[in-house]
């Protein structure tokens, strides 16, 4: 069954979808979306270890993340500037670099474009297993920090003074979103993830009354995207990120409709 | 101060500091299970950095925590919700604590809204939200309640109405009370003991003793200490269960 590339491909969305569906809402919610973009810009440099050292590419792509994402802590504590500027310093630096490994490394070829902006034909029954087990392990362990994650998203001093650790739910969730990139960044490409994180969630938050909805409907407009953007793709023959990220857009322009009905409902 | 089984959090000499100012300095007090400690003082004065560094928010403090419970409510004096947040009153009951819909219920009885259990937080009042803010921190059944001006906002006979609540919760609960309050007369009529602060402990100890004491006057002013003159002339006194009048 998985011997057909397009099964495979829409297998590894579905997998993708169920994932980025509850982690978009935080990014929405926290205000991460540039967060989540300095991480995928330095998907880069990890998928470029990954064929230097012959490493599996999404355990390399989660390591360069994670370090990256250290990285910004640390410059947040050691430094006056502001947080976007060294979200973009260490985005841009991180992809030039990337960029400049990809120069020196002749002896492979590279489809920068499935880089990029994702390629189905690529994705193998290993990615798969990466996909599916690795979301499942991430679904699991944003269940069990839900509850301080959920607090301090709400109020960072109440969820502090009532003893649930915000502090660790934070540094924990990060390690979520540096595995999310990891090992979406095959079906997506490393330009689109964060807009497969943010859009699904912008277009649940225009529809949803309460948190539990906001994330079930994230969940299903992610799974409506790849599933559209994927058919799509293979009609008309583009790259199958943009494809996704385009049909997460047509949905979120959907979502609008509502809105204007509830407002038009009020008055 | 030595502590005993009855304390629920205790600082000594606690202080912390912010860009080389600090915000507070050389505070101690101790909270006890049943009792209520109220802290007042003018405008950063340091009154609420001192309820965050007895709940352990600010972590990088001067001095000294010992704190005996983990079961805290906590209501804190700003909170705003993020609009990109979908949020109603029942999800925000149950942020830090999962709870049955019967406590939910009984919480937002007591604070009176519970009417708005279904409503989105965005689009509550501002005596509204508060009532929220209060319902939520007593829904937990707490040890130790932490309110840094848990009435703003919060019509006139609504806010005596809180008080009694507050008041009703220390007894009922048993749990002790770190209140942080603008309202001197609330003040003087609940509180076990009062610490008034200026950055630095100015002056503490029972309400009475406090109003007497000249650099609450001068902090406060003439005013402020009639207030509670009048306050002491008509209570200057307790009923016996015989119904006699003892003197305090």
């Amino acid at each position: 069954m998985f011997d057909d590339f397009f099964i495979r491909a829409l297998v590894a969305g579905i997998g993708v979808a169920f994932v980025t569906g509850p982690l978009g809402c935080f990014v929405v919610w926290r205000r991460l979306s540039y967060f989540g973009d300095t991480l995928a810009h330095s998907a880069l440099l990890g998928v470029t270890m990954a064929y230097s050292f012959e490493f599996n590419i999404a355990i390399s792509v989660f390591i360069i993340s994670s370090v990256i994402a250290l990285i910004l802590i640390q410059l947040q504590r050691k430094t006056n500037l502001p947080g976007d500027a060294l979200l973009g310093l260490l985005a841009h630096s991180s992809l030039a670099v990337g960029l400049v490994v990809i120069g020196f490394l002749t002896f492979i070829r590279f489809d920068i474009m499935g880089l990029l902006f994702g390629d189905i034909l690529a994705v193998t029954v290993n990615d798969l297993i990466i996909i599916w087990a690795g979301g499942a392990l991430i679904l699991l362990v944003l269940k069990l920090i839900w509850k301080p994650l959920f607090a301090s998203t709400v109020n960072y001093e109440l969820a502090e003074a009532e003893g649930l650790n915000p502090d660790r739910a934070k540094a924990i969730f990060t390690i979520l979103m540096a595995a999310i990139i990891a090992i979406s960044i095959k079906m997506v490409g490393l330009l689109l993830i964060t807009g497969m994180l943010i859009i699904p969630a912008a277009m649940a938050r225009n529809i949803s009354d309460n948190p539990q909805k906001m994330v079930l409907f994230s969940i299903i407009g992610g799974l409506l995207s790849v599933v559209i953007g994927l058919f799509s793709s293979l009609e008309f023959n583009t790259a199958s990120g943009p494809s996704i990220i385009t049909a997460a857009l047509f949905l979120f322009i959907l979502s609008l409709l509502k809105i204007k009905q509830s407002i038009q409902l009020k008055n | 101060m030595a502590s005993n089984s009855n304390t629920l959090v205790k600082l000594k000499n606690a202080g912390y500091q912010q860009n080389d100012k600090w915000l507070v300095k050389g505070v101690s007090l101790e909270v006890e299970k049943g009792k209520i400690v109220t802290l007042i003082g003018p405008n950063g004065s340091g009154k609420s950095t001192t309820a965050k560094i007895a709940l352990g928010i600010y972590k990088k403090f001067d001095g000294e925590v010992e704190k005996y419970t983990n079961k805290i409510g906590y209501v804190p004096q700003k909170v705003s919700i993020d609009w990109t947040l979908p949020l109603r009153v029942r999800d925000f009951m149950v942020l830090t604590e999962s709870l049955k819909e019967e406590a939910i219920d009984e919480a937002l009885s007591l604070t009176g809204v519970v009417h708005l259990k279904h409503k989105n937080l965005g689009n509550l009042s501002g005596g509204e939200f508060q009532r929220v803010l209060l319902a939520r921190a007593i829904s937990k059944k707490p040890e130790l309640l932490v309110l840094d001006e848990p009435v703003q906002g919060v019509d006139f006979t609504g806010e005596i109405a809180l008080y009694e609540l507050i008041k009703k919760i220390s007894e009922e609960l048993n749990c002790g009370i770190l209140l942080i309050s603008h309202d001197l007369h609330t003040v003087m009529s609940a509180t076990d003991h009062v610490v008034c602060l200026n950055g630095h402990v100015c002056c503490s100890g029972s309400p009475s003793d406090v109003a007497k004491n000249n650099e609450y006057k001068a902090l406060f002013g003439e005013q402020a200490a009639q207030t509670l003159s009048i306050y002491e002339h008509k209570h200057d006194h307790v009923h016996s269960h015989e119904g006699e009048i003892k003197k305090n």
